[in-house]
């Protein structure tokens, strides 16, 4: 009697849970299905059942050379990913293994500065990019989205670096490990987990930001955001071509984080929910 | 001795981040806070110089600011109850034991990745399209007639839009905590008579007040500063209809070449931020005392 409760019950929860979650999905899910669509099939109305023509991705890449705003995107996302990590380490790596009074609050100011709207400086940054250069760079943009991201980077490996146990520093040190010895051996093994965690969010977040990329790129250093945001004044029938650009533009990134899930609430939170 | 010289290498270890981020942090900010002092206009310098306050008196006396001030609380705090009262149910429903349960999460979380302007043009091109969009597909199969959403319902348009890409964090955090509640507490409590109603108010509820503290703050930030959205749906309008602060500021600035406005506009963003982040860390800091 029990058991056919419960059944009934894991029945009712199954169809409730999967019909909200398609409804959910279903504008991504749309999109992947239009993208095989031509642009006749795509304006006739509602139907879930493509052609299978891939016409859409190669008219995208030959009007409007997809592939070097997605090698952008990549680049930006990889590149200022590794320079966070590069500036973080370190830092992330003295305040969890040599804490000091001020530690507590270097953290919180670093934070303070995640809170600072973008837009407040988007003038001063145009003109320093501009002055200097840096302006449709890709070296500029990922200067940029390094320091924006450099916060909650420097947080995250905190919280991961803190949980490695000190003892195992000490006992290292006891049998005459040097500085540089005992990062090697000792902590690096069980920091990589951390790091690697680290660094899906930060390519996570660098790919998918939408301010600066859009502002101070015009056509050399544009990523997918800007590329995608160049639709929005449509030519003619579009649709099919849109879907296409869409889906390479999220389906890289939608894998990854369906990879990421525990790091991405770890990583959003600052480590306050696990 | 040793620690000594521990200590000066950590602090050489951290140098780099900290002086990175501070001088991201204030050059630009004192740049800012400048201009907003000046008439500046990279178009017409004719009159370029010190103005004193009259950037914030005009910015004030502008119709849009007020608007767009009233447009920036409208979306932080319908998206704010929309996503956490939604975050909410969903995570409860999707902790019931279910089947599948693995590939509801990754259907649920989906959207979150998706950036900013693929999510505004799929919503604006595939759903919300006055003649080729579901939505319009929809009204007409019930013989309706197709709402115009973006020129007769900007700000919901927006809203529901970002409500889409904010719900899924919300969901994911709000059901990570729902899973970390002791199972023998439920049990307890069920055996004690506890309806499902009482068990939610008084044990899950509060259990989960953090994960929606947390949830509620770090959405804020993101909220206050919407652009992509509205650059590629509405473009602020129709009129200033669903223009928010940040996207004022950017008018005025890159649009307009009203720099001195623009950076006045900017400074009052940042003391909007300000007071929102006085609260967010207070609260993230109780929780790095733990």
């Amino acid at each position: 009697m029990a058991r056919s409760v419960t059944t009934q019950h894991k029945t009712i929860a199954t169809v409730a849970a999967w019909i909200v979650a398609l409804l959910i999905f279903f504008p991504i899910l749309y999109t992947i299905i239009t993208s095989f669509k031509s642009e006749q099939e795509a304006i006739q109305g509602f139907s879930i059942i493509p052609s299978g023509t891939f016409e859409s991705y190669a008219e995208v890449q030959a009007q409007s050379g997809y592939f070097k705003f997605f090698f952008n995107s990549v680049l930006l996302s990889v590149g200022s990913t590794i320079l966070a990590l590069l500036v973080a380490i370190p830092a992330a790596w003295s305040m969890a293994f040599s804490p000091t009074k001020r530690t507590k609050d270097i953290l919180m100011w670093m934070l303070s500065t995640k809170m600072m709207p973008a837009v407040a400086v988007l003038f001063p940054i145009y003109l320093i990019f501009r002055d200097t250069g840096l302006l449709d760079s890709r070296i500029g943009l990922m200067i940029m989205l390094m320091l924006i991201n450099l916060p909650i980077v420097v947080w995250m490996l905190y919280t991961y670096f803190r949980e490695i146990p000190g003892e195992i520093l000490e006992a290292a040190r006891m049998d005459g490990a040097s500085l540089w010895n005992e990062i090697v051996y000792v902590l690096t093994p069980m920091a990589v987990p951390g790091i690697a965690s680290t660094m899906l969010l930060n390519i996570i977040l660098a790919w998918n930001e939408a301010f600066w990329t859009i502002r101070l790129t015009t056509t050399e250093a544009a990523p997918l955001t800007a590329f995608i945001s160049s639709f929005s004044s449509p030519q003619g029938l579009f649709w099919a071509k849109l879907s296409a650009a869409s889906t390479l533009a999220i389906a890289p990134i939608l894998i990854m984080g369906w990879f990421s899930q525990k790091q991405l609430v770890r990583g959003l939170t600052f480590g306050a929910v696990k | 001795m040793a620690t000594q010289q521990t200590r000066s290498l950590a602090r050489f270890m951290m140098a780099p981040s900290v002086v990175l981020l501070f001088v991201w942090m204030i050059v630009p900010l004192v740049i800012t806070i400048w201009f907003s002092f000046q008439q500046y206009n990279p178009l017409n310098p004719i009159r370029d110089g010190f103005v004193g306050f009259s950037n914030y008196a005009l910015f004030y006396s502008n119709p849009a600011f007020l608007q767009s001030i009233l447009n920036t609380l409208t979306l932080v705090v319908s998206v704010l109850l929309i996503t956490v009262i939604g975050g909410i149910l969903l995570a409860l429903l999707i902790d019931q034991p279910m089947w599948g349960q693995g590939i509801v999460r990754i259907l649920v979380i989906s959207p979150f990745f998706v950036m900013p302007p693929v999510a505004a043009l799929v919503w604006k091109n595939m759903i919300m399209h006055p003649q080729y969009g579901v939505f319009a597909d929809i009204a007409r199969f019930f013989g309706a007639q197709p709402i115009d959403w973006f020129g007769q319902h900007p700000m919901l348009a927006i809203i529901i839009i970002v409500a889409w890409q904010w719900l899924p964090f919300a969901t994911l955090i709000l059901l990570t905590a729902l899973q970390s509640l002791d199972g023998e507490q439920k049990e307890a409590a069920e055996m004690d008579g506890a309806g499902f109603i009482s068990r939610f108010i008084y044990l899950t509820l509060p259990h989960m007040s953090r994960a929606i503290t947390v949830v509620i703050l770090i959405q804020t930030i993101f909220l206050l500063s919407v652009y992509a959205e509205i650059l590629v749906t509405t473009n602020g309008g129709p009129g200033y209809a669903s223009t928010n602060l940040p996207f004022l500021v950017y008018q005025k600035a890159l649009l307009e070449f009203k720099i001195g406005q623009a950076s006045a506009g900017g400074v009052i963003a940042v003391i909007l931020a300000n007071i929102v982040a006085f609260f967010a860390m207070r609260a993230v800091g109780k929780n790095l005392d733990k």
